[in-house]
């Protein structure tokens, strides 16, 4: 089977966001960057345990500059075979699944899977609009997967419970939470990954359908009420008549 | 600008979400000088359609030749609509499980920009832009959308829902979707008539503070009392003390309810990320340095298994009091 796991970059999960120009561009000063939880946790590993369980290769995928090497090494420590970075900017979700289609159409992969969102930008666009422009049924926020010849079983998350889903590969996910365990890279893996190819391919010629045109923060939050934990009908009254919440 | 709808349905009953989605469309509508349709599919009661009217759509199209889930399929029922209101339509989403499968597809489909997870209603002062919140609500963006066709997918409880009178005009189509290449086995909810996390007003969440998944029964009965849905953090979901789809934070979902209680939860910024949306949160907590605190608008410092117990009964005795 052929695997590919579309990753993305993401900031630590414990980044202290700020915003320079004139709040118009994330401040990545300092930043570390990770790969997005979704696609390493869920999608590459279960990628990885398919390939373990039936043979084949995962190829992991990336649109973005040479400052996303670090994380694309660090996935390869953890076990897919080989890495290809389409050098394009990303900067809109249908520019990057453009980019990806474009890649992927000639490449014949059973299985493309990725994360249902990215943890900065939160749209859970991407593997659905490559979905769109390969032609291929899309299963997304799917929370289990499993593989019988060229038959995959999903779980998908909807409203309340879960959906069973049956589809022939080729096909594209987006993986949630409950497909896979985290696994940590081991140093045998992690000095593997330095001599894994790592193809970085040019850009295609597409533009984004979208900009972001300014960035704020949240207002402060005033200071909490602390309430006597011997009074919780005080804290009764404050959301009844203060807050008018219940 | 004409507005165009996908309206989900449960059961034959159009879900809750969908009103936003409608009254949201219905107002940019008119704010815009257009009106609101909505499309939808499966075997939703005829009534159920009309009364779309009710939040402002004009008209109703429906599709009772799709009865399994396709985002495939959905995409190009939604594309054909919008194709048919012309190239400066708005299409609308609610950003709950089925817009997430079903939007990204149809703006691609469309080849139409999309804002996913939309939190006000757009700014249509020479250009397009919306809001929505980024880095898991630690901030928002607005984007701008640069196609003829824009496509939104609404955050659930990010607006209210307006209901006045009114009928939609309901209309059967049935374009050419394709075959279907997904086969729905089964469809298993959670059953109960508990209240749906991801729709909830009010929530009530527990965390490692509760030492066991043998304690939550007070949990669950001060959500029952309060008529909430039960949440946790990630750790008790992965050690399986509750189940995964309680899970809420950065690597879970994300809500925005009225009021979010946390007890005994630290309120680590992953966590954070996943309710700081909600208008109003209560924590309680043992520790008074728990950096949940800061994100508070009401805390209680005291023992979980003390407290609890008697905000149960004060919320019992100030029900009583109301009636
Ligand atoms: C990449 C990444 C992603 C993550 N994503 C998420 C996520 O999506 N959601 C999430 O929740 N976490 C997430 N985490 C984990 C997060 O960092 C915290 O570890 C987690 O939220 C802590 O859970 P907790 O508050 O239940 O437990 P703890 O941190 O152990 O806190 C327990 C709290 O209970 C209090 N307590 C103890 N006893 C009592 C009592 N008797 N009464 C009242 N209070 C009591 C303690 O003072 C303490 O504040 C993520 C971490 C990482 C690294």
């Amino acid at each position: 089977m052929k695997i590919l796991v579309l990753i993305s970059k993401a900031p630590d999960t414990t980044t202290k966001i700020s915003f320079t120009d004139g709040d118009t561009k994330f401040n990545d000063q300092g930043v570390q960057f990770v790969v997005n939880p979704y696609d390493e946790w869920y999608a590459l590993v279960r990628a990885l345990e398919l390939k373990e369980a039936n043979g084949g290769s995962v190829t992991i995928l990336t649109v973005g500059d040479a400052t996303n090497d670090p994380v694309i090494r660090k996935a390869l420590a953890i076990g897919a075979d080989g890495a290809v970075r389409i050098d394009a900017q990303p900067d809109d979700a249908y520019q990057v699944a453009y980019q990806i289609a474009e890649y992927a159409k000639d490449q014949n992969y059973d299985l493309i899977l990725g994360g249902k969102e990215t943890i900065d930008y939160n749209g859970g666009q991407v593997p659905g609009m490559v979905a769109s422009l390969l032609n291929l049924p899309f299963v997304s926020n799917a929370s289990k997967l499993d593989m019988s010849g060229n038959t995959a079983t999903m779980e998908r998350d909807i409203q309340g419970g879960v959906e069973l889903v049956e589809v022939d590969t080729p096909f594209v996910l987006s993986a949630a939470k409950g497909m896979a365990e985290q696994r940590i890279p081991n140093m045998r893996g992690i000095m593997a990954a330095r001599s894994k190819p790592l193809q970085v391919v040019p850009a295609a010629a597409v533009d984004g359908l979208t900009s972001v045109s300014s960035y704020e923060l949240p207002p402060a939050k005033a200071e909490v009420r602390i309430v006597d934990a011997d009074n919780p009908e005080e804290l009764i009254d404050l959301l009844h008549n203060e807050a008018k919440m219940i | 600008m004409s507005v165009l709808v996908f309206a989900d349905s449960n059961d034959g009953k159009v879900v809750k979400s969908a009103f936003e989605a409608v009254t949201y469309g219905s107002k940019v509508a008119s704010s815009t000088g257009g009106h609101c349709e909505v499309v939808t599919y499966g075997n939703v009661d005829n009534d159920q359609l009309t009364a779309l009217g009710n939040y402002g759509a004009t008209k109703v199209s429906v599709d009772r030749s799709v009865s399994d889930f396709d985002p495939n399929r959905l995409a190009r029922l939604v594309g054909s609509q919008a194709e048919a209101l012309g190239s400066d339509t708005i299409v609308i989403f609610s950003h709950d499980y089925t817009g997430k499968s079903v939007a990204p597809m149809a703006a691609a489909h469309l080849k139409a920009g999309l804002v996913a997870g939309a939190i006000d209603y757009p700014n249509t002062d020479g250009g397009f832009t919306v809001k929505k919140a980024v880095f898991s609500g630690e901030a928002f963006a607005r984007f701008s959308i640069t196609t003829g066709i824009e496509v939104i997918s609404l955050l659930p409880n990010s607006i209210s829902v307006e209901k006045g009178d009114g009928a939609a005009e309901v209309a059967e189509i049935s374009p050419d979707l394709g075959d279907s290449r997904l086969r729905v086995k089964e469809v298993r909810t959670k059953g109960g008539d508990g209240i749906l996390l991801t729709e909830a007003e009010l929530v009530v969440s527990a965390g490692r503070g509760l030492k066991g998944p043998e304690n939550w029964g007070m949990i669950e009965e001060l959500a029952q009392e309060l008529g909430a849905a039960t949440a946790c953090s990630r750790p008790v979901s992965d050690i399986g003390w509750r189940p995964h789809h309680e899970h809420v934070g950065q690597t879970g979902i994300a809500i925005r309810p009225n009021l979010y209680i946390a007890v005994g939860i630290s309120g680590a910024i992953q966590h954070l990320a996943g309710v700081n949306g909600s208008k109003t949160i209560v924590v309680i907590n043992t520790d008074p340095e728990a950096p949940f605190f800061k994100a508070a608008d009401y805390g209680i410092v005291g023992d979980a298994f003390e407290v609890v117990p008697k905000l149960l009964s004060a919320v019992r005795n100030h029900k009583a009091a109301l009636n």
